[in-house]
């Protein structure tokens, strides 16, 4: 009943308040769009400026999409190459290729020398391996593989954000000293709280998966009821967390600090960049966040098809999180009212 | 313990050596009153004073440290007694999104109210206040004395047994106060308590009893009249400089 009153009250905040629901459910998708856009183009070829008498070698560099401009002596190409206009260099010395990368974009360099070995290598052919992909594919573009975990994130942040600020709102502007004075028990303002915000992240998360799957067309193996789940559990936890850090801020611009210390950390240690190069130890942080779990679960989901029982671990992790979260919360409104 | 028992079937409030602290202040020091049902009892103190803590803690929304409080002849705090008393905020606590409307409607469905009742209940407390044209519009278009009112309506809206109102009619017009004077002297004669904070003076004369609150003491609870003859003078105001200033010169 009072959790019903509560519920209705916070949809109708919702509905009337026109740029917070743009937020919850246009920015997410706009940022997707973008990160598609950004790592998902077309391969590049590079500009590759050869020296000397290198026909064979131009034939070949060709066949691997790379544009060749020939060049007289080494000096020119040298201009060339501080202008800007070339990412690389090859000469012959002593029978040798001799390659001079421009290097200030390593993904650049990388691509550069990936095509010079595959040019030089082209030769013995007969050797050349026949390659097997366990999951995804040879057409597996990088969006598809950090994807998963950037649908996680943004269901996370939003939610976080709105959550600790709306929740810090009913502080400040003393309606949360008001609904106290009801009888209201503080289990079901955290429990209506939850109920009124899930209604919209289950909107959310449907809207982000529908979205990157049909029109993205982002790779996608397993179950998509097994997706809005973790995207739910998500959204779920990250209601919890903002609500109960909130009673940590004082102000809206408190709440934004939270950014760097809490959501940020998280980013790096979900998957979106690779941690085997880090110190084990703190790797190990990674099992303390969040988003580590949900992240992992939409990866798998996604590339790797994986269905109830393979996540099983993540949901639990996550649900844990949110019940963990939600009975502080109770507790933290102690502080407010001591029954 | 037995004097307590004795008086608590006719007083709505019973207070018995009152102590809150925060930190190492003290907010409250040893505060007794004791309000019998149907009074319009006023709490008057400057800014600070403690006026807003003793609300809290009759209410149950804050625990004393030390002394035990009754609320219609029950221990405090509990739960179940947040049901018998209407409350009015010193700040507007309203849902600048939500209409007056909707805020009514959800603050009365807190409380238990429903369908015809709930509508009902609306209606009468919106005209008490004069805001029945406005309830459509959303409060943050809302005025500064009609914010103030409905608030007031809400407190209003279960019909409690107690009303606490904290500075009430701050920013509210002289005529609409009057009407508002009148109708809480109304209730009283229903059998409502109310309490009220203020710190307007001409507005304290007209309760039953004052309590006068300075640095967390309570210096004076007597009439308005019997006030201004302990101290001597002609109004409240100067009663309580004067019994103010007494007090501090003996501790």
């Amino acid at each position: 009943m009072r959790i019903r009153a509560l519920v209705v009250r916070i949809t109708r905040q919702f509905l009337r308040d026109k740029r917070t629901l743009a937020l919850l459910f246009l920015a997410p998708l706009l940022i997707l769009s973008l990160t598609k856009l950004v790592f998902d183009g077309n391969t590049v070829s590079p500009e590759i400026g050869l020296v000397g008498p290198t026909a064979a070698l131009s034939e070949k560099l060709e066949e691997q999409q790379a544009s060749i401009t020939l060049f007289d002596s080494f000096d020119a190409a040298d201009k060339a190459l501080h202008d800007g206009d070339l990412d690389a260099i090859i000469q012959i010395v002593d029978g040798k290729p001799d390659i001079t990368l421009e290097g200030s974009d390593p993904s650049v360099s990388r691509s550069t020398q990936l095509v010079l070995q595959k040019a030089l290598q082209s030769g013995a052919q007969d050797l050349a391996p026949t390659v097997h992909y366990l999951y995804g594919g040879p057409d597996m573009a990088s969006f598809d593989s950090f994807g998963p975990v950037l649908i996680g994130f943004f269901s996370f942040f939003f939610v976080f954000l709105l959550a600790g600020v709306s929740f810090l709102r009913e502080r400040t502007s003393g309606t949360l000293e008001r609904l106290l004075a009801t009888p209201i028990r503080r289990s079901e303002i955290v429990l209506g709280y939850l109920a009124g915000f899930g209604i919209f992240t289950l909107i959310q998360a449907s809207l982000i998966a529908w979205y990157s799957v049909q029109v993205l067309g982002m790779s996608m193996s397993g179950n998509i009821v097994n997706m809005l789940l973790i995207n739910l559990l998500l959204s779920l936890t990250a209601l919890t967390l903002g609500t109960l850090l909130s009673s940590f801020a004082s102000s809206e611009f408190q709440i934004i600090q939270f950014i760097p210390i809490i959501i940020v950390p998280q980013a790096f240690f979900s998957g979106l960049f690779n941690l085997d190069a880090m110190n084990p130890v703190l790797q190990k942080l990674s099992y303390i966040m969040p988003l580590y779990y949900g992240a992992d679960a939409m990866r798998g989901i996604m590339i790797r098809g994986e269905g109830i029982g393979d996540i099983q671990l993540d949901i639990y992790v996550l649900a844990g999180l949110s019940i963990i979260f939600a009975l502080l919360n109770v507790v933290a409104l102690k502080k407010h009212r001591r029954m | 313990m037995t004097k307590a028992t004795e008086t608590s079937a006719d007083s709505a409030i019973i207070a018995q050596h009152i102590v809150r602290r925060f930190g190492d202040r003290t907010v409250l020091d040893d505060i007794s009153l004791t309000v019998p049902r149907g009074e319009l009892f006023g709490l008057l103190g400057p800014s600070g004073s403690g006026k807003t803590t003793l609300i809290k803690l009759i209410t149950g929304i804050d625990r004393a440290d030390a002394g035990n409080i009754q609320l219609f002849g029950e221990p405090m705090p509990q739960l179940k007694m947040l049901q018998t008393f209407g409350y009015m905020a010193q700040s507007d606590a309203l849902y600048q999104e939500l209409t007056g409307k909707e805020n009514m409607a959800f603050y009365g469905s807190l409380y238990g109210l429903k369908g015809k009742v709930l509508a009902d209940r609306m209606q009468s407390a919106a005209s008490l206040v004069n805001l029945t044209d406005h309830l459509d519009k959303q409060t943050s278009a809302y005025s500064g004395g009609m914010k103030r009112r409905l608030s007031l309506a809400i407190a209003l809206l279960h019909e409690p047994q107690l009303l606490v109102l904290d500075e009430p009619t701050v920013g509210i017009d002289p005529v609409l106060r009057k009407t508002i004077w009148n109708e809480l002297r109304t209730l009283t004669e229903k059998g409502v308590t109310i309490i009220v904070t203020t710190h307007v003076m001409d507005e304290a004369e007209k309760c039953d009893r004052l309590g006068l609150i300075r640095d967390g003491k309570l210096i004076a609870v007597d009439t308005p009249v019997a006030i201004m003859v302990q101290a001597g003078v002609h109004t409240i105001e100067e009663a309580f400089i004067s019994l103010g200033s007494e007090r501090s010169e003996h501790s």
